[in-house]
């Protein structure tokens, strides 16, 4: 399940530059919870990137991580090759978070203030009011700002030292739909100076519009890491459904191309992304009768793949690599 | 695979850490100012002492009385300035109570700030606000020209106070990493008015019973009380009231890294 820097091609006329983001071998345990499981992964330079996966699958935890916020158990971590803290403390990466993070005593001008006061470097703050839209508003109190008002300011406040990477952890949460539609259209203009985004999120449809790469976590597992279209297209995977007497799901489980496998009585169903291979292998090597072939709908496919119940991931799953292709 | 359009690598180089770890006057006048606008905080720790001199220092006989360099009136006016800037100090530490309860340290750690940096502005924030407590009371002292001591004596004491503050800096910021932010202040007024009585800022802990005076030279504020008041009495130093000082002044920092410590670890 690694991803092959070799993909992301050579660069141009800079050497090898470090990645935004290297996560090796890194796992996560709080007692006996493993909340992130041996996750390798990089994030270039200017790629947008989309940790997706349901509640619980270990998104904030790696976050965190990424963010210096906790240590790793296991592996290691880096920002643009340096520890989370070092990049933090030169400006390089800044973070929007889901709730808090606020004193409510504060105006919003004075909060920006302060914020700008602690790096090296840093827009003013009246600049970055003038940018968040919230100068009209600097003011007033953070306590008697709205949701809306405290989340612009949030993300003046991540903007402020002007960072090469901007972390989102679930930053739509409580929007409405225009609110969200605004939030990235704003994030997709500022990603175009080169900023490198990444984002968790547990909306399949927010990722997949908004994100150059998908990382889809399940158990603190990565699954799946790739294009939202490859994505799509492994989790938009077919079921063969067929009549097999005394099979078992172990037997099952070695079938060419299967990725999960389930029997319920004589009838045994095989989620694959190969639907011919599966056909064709029960059909020829097995009693297997009365097969069917049934596609499954996005989000059906995207519960199988994140579910509880869906079958340990496996390296065939994962999508080979990802690429940046901005849209 | 297409190679990614905006491959550029990020110039690093002009990526700086800020000195100090992030220490700044900007930061520390806005913390100023934050605690300044709790009201709850700028009444105890200026109002009240003020008050209490207006109502206990003002006794007749307390201009004549003479007490060491000084009369007794500028003995009670030390008394409670030390409490006033106890209050303020003790306010100012538990203030990260408030900022732990609204997620404002764990955004801090998002910045440059050092913790260091942090714990210090905190400190000097609360030592702005004890150094106001002090001002206030020796101001009343000075325009109801009651408290009478030699223009040295005002400046030792003063500084004395003031300096001996910052044990409850120490203080505030432990309960402040110890207690949950709902209950803190009300606490620690609580707190602070229980151990300024064992210490003798109200009442000479001579008018105690005998074994609540053993009881009342073990508690944080006796010693500080007795050593604020040194200078005036000029009475010499008694070794016990340092030995005390100085171990509550371990006990309280050992406390609030301790449970700093547990607050920023999450594991």
């Amino acid at each position: 399940m690694t991803i092959t820097s070799a993909d992301h091609g050579a660069w141009p006329g800079s050497g090898v530059a470090p990645p935004a983001v290297g996560l090796d071998g890194v796992s996560k345990n709080f007692g006996h919870v493993q909340a992130v499981r041996d996750v390798s992964l990089q994030i270039e330079s200017g790629e947008i990137v989309a940790i997706l996966g349901p509640n619980g699958a270990g998104k904030t935890s790696t976050i965190d991580i990424i963010l210096g916020l906790s240590d790793p158990s296991h592996g290691h971590v880096s920002v643009y090759g340096m520890q989370p803290r070092q990049a933090i403390t030169k400006g390089l990466i800044s973070a929007v978070m889901q709730t808090g993070g606020l004193l409510r005593d504060l105006t919003v001008g004075e909060t920006l203030e302060y914020t700008a006061s602690l790096f090296a470097r840093a827009q003013s703050p009246k600049e970055a009011l003038n940018r968040a839209g919230i100068a009209e508003i600097a003011d007033r109190r953070v306590g008697k700002c709205s949701g809306g008002e405290q989340q612009r300011l949030r993300f003046a406040m991540a903007l402020i030292s002007d960072p090469e990477l901007l972390v989102l952890d679930e930053p739509t949460t409580g929007m409405d739909v225009e609110g969200r539609r605004n939030f990235w259209a704003t994030i997709r203009k500022d990603a175009e100076n080169g900023r490198t985004v990444l984002f968790a999120t547990h909306y399949l449809e927010e990722a997949d519009a908004y994100a150059d790469r998908i990382i889809l976590l399940r158990h603190g597992k990565v699954v799946a890491d790739g294009t939202a279209a490859e994505i799509k297209s492994m989790a938009a995977g077919r079921t063969v459904r067929a009549t097999l007497p005394g099979a078992t799901e172990a037997m099952l489980r070695d079938v060419p191309g299967a990725e999960s496998v389930e029997v319920r009585g004589e009838t045994v169903y095989v989620h694959s992304n190969d639907s011919d291979a599966v056909a064709r292998y029960l059909l020829t090597s097995t009693a297997a009768r009365d097969l069917e072939i049934t596609a499954r709908g996005i989000e059906e496919a995207f519960l199988a793949l994140t579910g509880d119940d869906a079958a340990e991931p496996n390296t065939g799953s994962t999508v080979g690599s990802s690429t940046g292709e901005s849209s | 695979m297409s190679t990614m359009p905006s491959a550029i690598a990020p110039d690093l180089s002009g990526r700086q850490a800020p000195a100090l770890g992030g220490f700044n006057l900007t930061a520390l006048k806005l913390e100023v100012r934050r605690l300044t606008r709790n009201r709850r905080t700028v009444i105890i720790s200026l109002v009240v002492p003020v008050f209490f001199f207006l109502l206990f220092g003002l006794n007749k006989s307390y201009d004549t009385l003479r007490d060491g360099h000084g009369n007794v009136a500028a003995f009670v006016m030390i008394s409670l300035a030390l409490y006033g800037a106890v209050v303020a100090t003790t306010f100012g530490g538990a203030m990260v109570s408030i900022e732990r309860a609204q997620g404002w340290s764990r955004q801090l750690r998002l910045t440059p700030l050092s913790p260091v940096a942090y714990i210090i502005m905190k400190i000097m924030t609360a030592l702005v606000l004890g150094a106001c407590s002090v001002a206030a009371v020796y101001i009343t002292g000075l325009v109801t020209n009651k408290a009478s001591m030699s223009v040295g004596l005002w400046i030792a004491t003063g500084f004395s106070v003031w300096i001996g503050s910052l044990l409850f800096a120490a203080f505030g910021l432990f309960l402040g990493y110890l207690l949950p932010a709902e209950n803190v202040m009300q606490l620690i007024g609580l707190i602070l008015a229980l151990l300024s009585f064992a210490g003798g800022l109200f009442i000479p802990v001579s008018q105690y019973a005998h074994t609540v005076q053993e009881i009342a030279k073990w508690t944080p504020l006796y010693g500080l009380n007795q050593l604020v008041h040194t200078p005036l009495l000029g009475n010499g130093v008694d070794w016990t009231w340092v030995v005390n000082v100085l171990a509550w002044l371990i006990i309280f920092s050992w406390g609030a890294v301790w449970r700093m410590r547990k607050d920023t670890a999450r594991v």
